[in-house]
């Protein structure tokens, strides 16, 4: 079941904006409201409105199950690891030893409100990022398994 | 090395079968050899840093893990006046739970190497059953009540997707929608609960809020919306009515650690009577609660297993039925918390017998539920009429499955006498009644398996099932395992009760001691 070429290029369209104003919230989790998962079902919303626009089998040409669930794994790995890196610091498991230490998200700051300063918060943009790549990857799938529903049967 | 190690136990028992579950659907991509050996690996370093973690516990004394922290041991940060960061509080009843989880998961890991190698989406299956592990091991580590209520919906909806993992004609997906239902709507009045208190309290903590409960109006409503759900959870009479559905339809390795993760629900249940709520209750009421509730699930578990066919579906009820005894013992030792003297006369050793049958059941019911899985395996059948004749081809599986049925009902020498023992002691000192209850459930128990036995291994050979053989070497090595501490735990129960079980007792009604620890006093 295909929409009108109308919905499906303004579809195409949108995806891109999609991903991007995800990405923008998945990286400014730790600066304002939302977050990896937030912005990860921003970016899955993206992939919903290829979906709605087009029939199943257009669709898994684009969007790959395989791809989507190395997604999931990589993100869910990179939380993972975020937490265990604390670790070989001889600190807890998800310590936060990256903030304030100068690096690249480590930016040293006064005490007091963030002005928007993106590289801070050590530990917790990585993590946001981990969550937002498996948020993605995850609700994708379940949409397109969702969608395998309606896929027509070959005479 | 080492001593990270042993430094970050608490951490690593979440994170290793976390990162098991994680890479499954990259290695479940490199090939059957590769994905078994993962599985293998993840369950073996799981069960040994269980095993390492409870090692500790038992012979330094409570471990504390503070997540994010400067230092893991540090709950108290800088001048603040309570525990505000998530911790693991791993003491003695933690970890004989651990200890529990540890060596169930390790055999029905192997146990479905070759049980499930015929299915497909297996790496689903695992990265499900590693997760399932994962929140069995959290709940019973973890010394936050929020995090509790995480680590249950993460076992809740691991085992509801594994519970739904054989389709089956649409029984299993029914069975898994059902048991995903409920465990939400149960998960759902726990975080009312949690809500309540944390209103009230600015606590999550499970000693800080102990040490701070008023027992007000709205603390009795929370005390309900926490008991019922978990009572559900471990499958109490009369919320039981999801346990014969799950248990039958979800591969038997599965059931096998669903009796676990019922039982960490169990362990929810006492550590909320007992440490959160301890001297605020009225002892008596609540001892009585638990024992009718254990009475009604004795009795009422037992009879409906009797008219089984599903052989499967025999052994959830008498899962239902084995839960009572738990509860019972457990029961009896609260309603006496308050007299010091009948304590320490019997209501220790009731709490003792309880808390080994957990030990107990959670050996024999995961080896009975595994050679009922292997008897499938074999023949595809669960139905008692059909099956006969499989002690000439499966041996083993009968030999296993005969330690497992005298287990459970209480035959010496095997390990359900030595916890029943200490039960019907200790147990007919407080009401000589609810002794005979619990010995007439036992004798029933041992009716209902006869017949099992009977219908299943004795009588001719059957032409339909000529071609049954023994089961392969890693479903083998999963059943002797769990034989083994079968055996074990009956032929010398003695260091069990001292090193594993009566630490656990006294760490259970020590409601001062848990806050202490945590407050660093």
């Amino acid at each position: 079941m295909k929409m009108t070429k109308i919905v499906r290029t303004t579809a195409d369209v949108f995806y891109p904006f999609c991903l991007a104003f995800g990405l923008y919230v998945v990286m400014h989790g730790h600066l304002t409201p939302g977050g990896g998962f937030q912005g990860g079902a921003v970016m899955a919303t993206g992939a919903a409105l290829l979906i709605v626009a087009r029939s199943y089998e257009d669709i898994t040409g684009r969007l790959r199950k395989g791809v989507l669930k190395v997604c999931e794994a990589t993100g869910l790995m990179l939380f993972l690891l975020a937490g265990l890196s604390g670790l070989l610091k001889g600190l807890p498991f998800m310590a936060n030893w990256l903030t304030q230490t100068g690096g690249w998200v480590g930016k040293v700051m006064e005490f007091g409100p963030n002005g928007g300063e993106l590289a801070t918060g050590g530990l917790i943009p990585l993590l946001n990022v981990g969550v937002g790549i498996e948020v993605l990857g995850g609700l994708s799938i379940i949409l397109l398994y969702m969608i395998s529903g309606t896929k027509e049967k070959k005479p | 090395m080492s001593t990270m190690i042993m430094r970050h136990l608490p951490a690593l028992l979440i994170a290793t079968p976390l990162f098991a579950a994680f890479l499954m659907p990259l290695v479940g991509a490199a090939g059957r050899w590769v994905r078994t050996a993962w599985v293998f690996l993840g369950a073996a370093l799981t069960a040994t840093v269980g095993l390492l973690l409870a090692w500790q516990v038992f012979t330094t004394g409570p471990v504390l893990y503070v997540f994010g922290a400067g230092d893991p041991t540090q709950t108290l940060p800088g001048d603040a006046a309570f525990p505000i960061r998530i911790m693991f509080a791993v003491d003695a009843l933690s970890a004989l739970m651990i200890v529990i989880a540890s060596c169930s998961s390790l055999a029905i890991t192997l146990y479905s190497l070759n049980a499930e190698a015929r299915q497909s989406g297996l790496e689903t299956f695992y990265a499900m059953l590693f997760l399932l592990v994962t929140g069995v091991l959290g709940m019973v580590a973890t010394g936050d009540l929020f995090n509790f209520f995480v680590f249950l919906e993460i076992s809740s909806l691991a085992g509801a997707a594994l519970v739904a993992y054989r389709i089956d004609e649409g029984v299993a997906v029914e069975a898994g929608l059902k048991y995903a239902l409920l465990s939400t709507v149960g998960a759902l009045a726990v975080l009312i609960a949690i809500g309540i208190l944390f209103a009230q309290y600015n606590a999550l903590n499970i000693a800080a809020l102990a040490s701070r409960l008023q027992f007000t109006v709205l603390d009795k409503v929370a005390l309900v919306l926490l008991v019922v759900p978990l009572a559900m959870k471990c499958g109490a009479v009369p919320m039981h009515f999801w346990t014969p559905d799950s248990y039958t339809t979800a591969p038997s390795s599965v059931t096998a650690f669903l009796v676990v993760s019922s039982q960490a629900s169990l362990y929810g249940l006492f550590r909320i009577l007992y440490t959160l709520y301890g001297s605020l209750l009225s002892w008596a009421t609540f001892g009585w609660f638990l024992i009718i509730l254990g009475v009604l699930s004795m009795f009422i578990g037992v009879t409906m297993a009797i008219p089984q066919k599903d052989v499967k579906r025999l052994m959830a009820y008498h899962a239902v039925s084995q839960t009572g005894y738990m509860l019972l013992g457990v029961g009896v030792g609260l309603a006496v918390l308050g007299n010091r003297a009948a304590l320490e006369e019997f209501g220790k050793t009731a709490m003792a017998g309880g808390l080994f049958h957990i030990f107990n059941h959670a050996m024999y019911k995961g080896l009975l539920f595994l050679t009922a899985g292997a008897v499938f395996y074999r023949t595809g059948t669960r139905n008692l009429n059909k099956l006969g004749g499989l002690g000439h081809t499966m041996p083993w599986t009968m030999v296993f499955f005969m330690i497992g049925a005298l287990a459970i009902a209480g035959v010496p020498p095997f390990n359900g006498f030595a916890s029943k023992l200490l039960i019907y002691e200790s147990v007919f000192r407080f009401s000589p009644f609810l002794a005979v209850v619990a010995m007439v459930v036992s004798i029933l128990t041992l009716a209902s398996f006869v017949k099992v036995f009977h219908s299943m291994f004795l009588g001719a050979r059957r032409a339909e099932y000529a071609a049954a053989r023994e089961v392969p070497a890693a479903m083998w090595v999963g059943m002797a395992l769990l034989a083994v501490v079968v055996m074990a735990a009956g032929l010398v129960p003695r260091p069990f009760i001292d090193h594993l079980i009566t630490p656990a007792v006294n760490a259970l009604c020590d409601r001062a001691g848990y806050i202490a620890t945590i407050f660093g006093g």
